[in-house]
C-alpha cells in the first residue's frame, strides 16, 4: 500500500511534470535540444562507425567494379551539363518573360545537405533530428527535401519546426501537424495533403483532401506542391495517386497518396533556404 | 544498495532511449518500437528503491521527450505512477518468479504509452492514431513481457558479479546452547 514516501515522491514528481508542461514552448524547445546534447558523443560514435564501414566497404570492392561505377558516372555527369546548359537557357527566358510580363523575379533555391541524427521514438509523431541548426542558416518552417530515390528525383519530406544552434527538428510529411497544399500534376486538381487513415502505423501512405467532386483521379497521377500558402515552392514531388474515394455525400474527394520519400531509409536531407 | 545497479541502471536507460531513436528495424518489422523505459521502470522498481524509481522515471521521461515532439516530461509521469504501483504492492508481488515479471513487464508495456496518450490528448494534442494503435499497443505490451524478465535476470547476475553477497546473520546464539552430557 502506499507509504509516506511514495506520497511524498509523487507529489514531487508531479510537481515537477506540472513545472515542465507549464513552459513556454521556446524555453521547453531550448531545453529539450540540451537535454539531448547529452547524446552528443554517442551521435559522434555512431557517425564514426558509419564511415569506418562505408571506408571498409569501398576498400573491399574491387578495381573493375569502381572503374564501371566511374564511366556510368562520368557518362551521367556529362548528360547533366548538358541539362543544366539547357536549364540555364530556360530559366533566362523565364526571367525575360517574367520581366516583360512584370511578374516578380523567381529566386533560385539555395540548399544544405543535412544528416539525419535521431528519429523520434514516439510511434504517434513522425520527426526526426538534423545535424544543422541556425549557425548554418537554417531557420523555422524552412522546406526539407531528400534525393533518396532511385530515380533521382527531389520529394519532399517537411519542414523545420524547431532551431537549435548545430541541430534542428523536422515535420515529416503524414505528421498530424503538417499539412501542405498540393495539387495533382496531370489534371490540375488542388487539396491539402495531411496524415493518413493508416498514419499510426505506417509512414508510406498521406492523404490528399478537399479536392473538388469533379476531380478525375487515376492511380499513378503525379502529386506535388501547389505552393499555396507560400511555405513551399511550387511543383515538389510528393507522391503518387494510388486510389480515391468520394466523401462527405459526394461533395468532395480524398485520395490515398504513396510518399515519394522513403522515411524509413532517410540518411541525408537537403533543407532549401529562401 | 551500492552505487553498481543505479548507475547500470541509469546507463542502460540513456542508452535504451538512444538506441530507439537510431535503429528502426523492429519498428519497420513489427510496426512498433521497442521500448525499454517501462520494464527498466518495472525491474527498477522491484530490485531498488522509490527514490530510484524516481530518478529513472524522471531522467529516461526527459531523455525520451527530448527526441520526441511530446511536450517536455509527458513521459514522466506514466513511467513514475507504474513503478510506483509496483512499488505499493512489493510485498504481495512474486518477484522472483518469471511469470510474474512478464505480466508486469506486459502491463507496463502497455499502461506507460497508453497513460502518456490520455495525458497528450487532456493537453489538446493530436497525435497520430488509429486502428494500428491497437497494434502497436499489444507489440509493445508483448515486447515489454519479453524484455523485462531478461533485464531482471542480466540485473541480478551484474549485482551477484560486482557486489557482495549480504550477510545472514546465523540465528546460532551460544548463550542459548543446551549443554548435552555430564557437566
Amino acid at each position: 500500500m502506499l507509504k509516506k514516501t511514495h506520497y511524498i515522491a509523487f507529489t514531487v514528481v508531479l510537481a515537477l511534470v506540472l513545472a515542465l508542461l507549464k513552459l513556454p514552448d521556446q524555453t521547453s524547445a531550448r531545453f529539450k535540444l540540451a537535454v539531448s546534447s547529452l547524446f552528443l558523443p554517442l551521435f559522434g560514435a555512431s557517425t564514426a562507425v558509419g564511415r569506418v564501414a562505408d571506408a571498409t566497404g569501398i576498400a573491399v570492392q574491387p578495381k573493375s567494379y569502381i572503374v564501371r561505377q566511374n564511366e556510368v558516372l562520368r557518362k551521367e555527369n556529362a548528360d547533366l551539363r548538358l541539362l543544366q546548359q539547357q536549364a540555364n537557357e530556360l530559366l533566362a527566358e523565364n526571367q525575360r518573360l517574367r520581366q516583360s510580363v512584370g511578374w516578380q523575379k523567381q529566386l533560385p533555391w539555395k540548399s544544405r545537405l543535412g544528416q539525419v541524427i535521431a528519429r523520434d521514438p514516439a510511434t504517434w509523431w513522425h520527426t526526426i533530428q538534423i545535424d544543422l541548426g541556425s549557425r548554418d542558416g537554417v531557420q523555422l518552417n524552412m522546406p526539407v527535401l531528400t534525393n533518396q530515390r532511385p530515380d533521382g528525383r527531389i520529394a519532399l519530406v517537411g519542414k523545420v519546426t524547431v532551431v537549435g544552434e548545430s541541430r534542428s527538428r523536422v515535420v515529416l510529411l503524414g505528421d498530424p501537424k503538417l499539412r501542405v497544399a498540393a495539387l495533382v500534376q496531370e489534371t490540375r486538381d488542388q487539396g491539402v495533403v495531411g496524415p493518413g487513415k493508416g498514419a499510426a502505423l505506417s509512414t508510406d501512405f498521406v492523404e490528399l483532401g478537399y479536392l473538388s467532386r469533379n476531380s478525375i483521379l487515376k492511380p499513378g497521377q503525379t502529386v506535388v506542391t501547389s505552393g499555396d500558402g507560400g511555405l513551399f515552392p511550387k511543383g515538389i514531388l510528393i507522391g503518387t495517386v494510388v486510389d480515391s474515394q468520394s466523401v462527405d455525400y459526394g461533395m468532395s474527394f480524398d485520395a490515398r497518396v504513396k510518399l515519394a520519400a522513403d522515411f524509413g531509409k532517410l540518411e541525408e536531407v537537403w533543407v532549401i533556404q529562401p | 544498495m551500492t552505487w553498481t545497479q543505479p548507475t547500470l541502471l541509469l546507463l542502460t536507460a540513456f542508452l535504451g532511449v538512444w538506441a530507439e531513436t537510431q535503429f528502426l528495424l523492429f519498428r519497420n518489422v513489427l510496426g512498433a518500437p521497442l521500448h525499454i523505459l517501462p520494464s527498466l521502470v518495472v525491474v527498477t522498481a522491484l530490485q531498488s528503491s522509490t527514490r530510484m524509481t524516481a530518478l529513472l522515471s524522471v531522467l529516461g521521461g526527459l531523455w525520451f521527450d527530448s527526441f520526441s515532439d511530446n511536450p517536455l516530461g509527458v513521459t514522466i509521469l506514466p513511467l513514475f505512477a507504474v513503478g510506483i504501483g509496483i512499488r505499493s504492492f512489493e510485498a504481495l508481488l512474486l518477484r522472483d518468479l518469471p511469470y510474474a515479471q512478464v505480466l508486469l513487464g506486459t502491463a507496463a508495456g502497455v499502461l506507460v504509452p497508453l497513460l502518456t496518450l490520455a495525458i497528450l490528448l487532456t493537453l489538446g494534442l493530436n497525435p497520430a492514431l488509429g486502428w494500428a494503435t491497437y497494434w502497436q499497443l499489444a507489440v509493445m505490451g508483448a515486447s515489454g513481457g519479453l524484455i523485462t524478465p531478461l533485464l531482471v535476470h542480466v540485473f541480478v547476475r551484474v549485482d551477484r558479479a560486482l557486489n557482495y553477497p549480504a550477510m545472514v546473520e546465523s540465528s546460532f546464539r551460544p548463550d542459548r546452547e543446551i549443554k548435552r552430557g555430564r557437566l
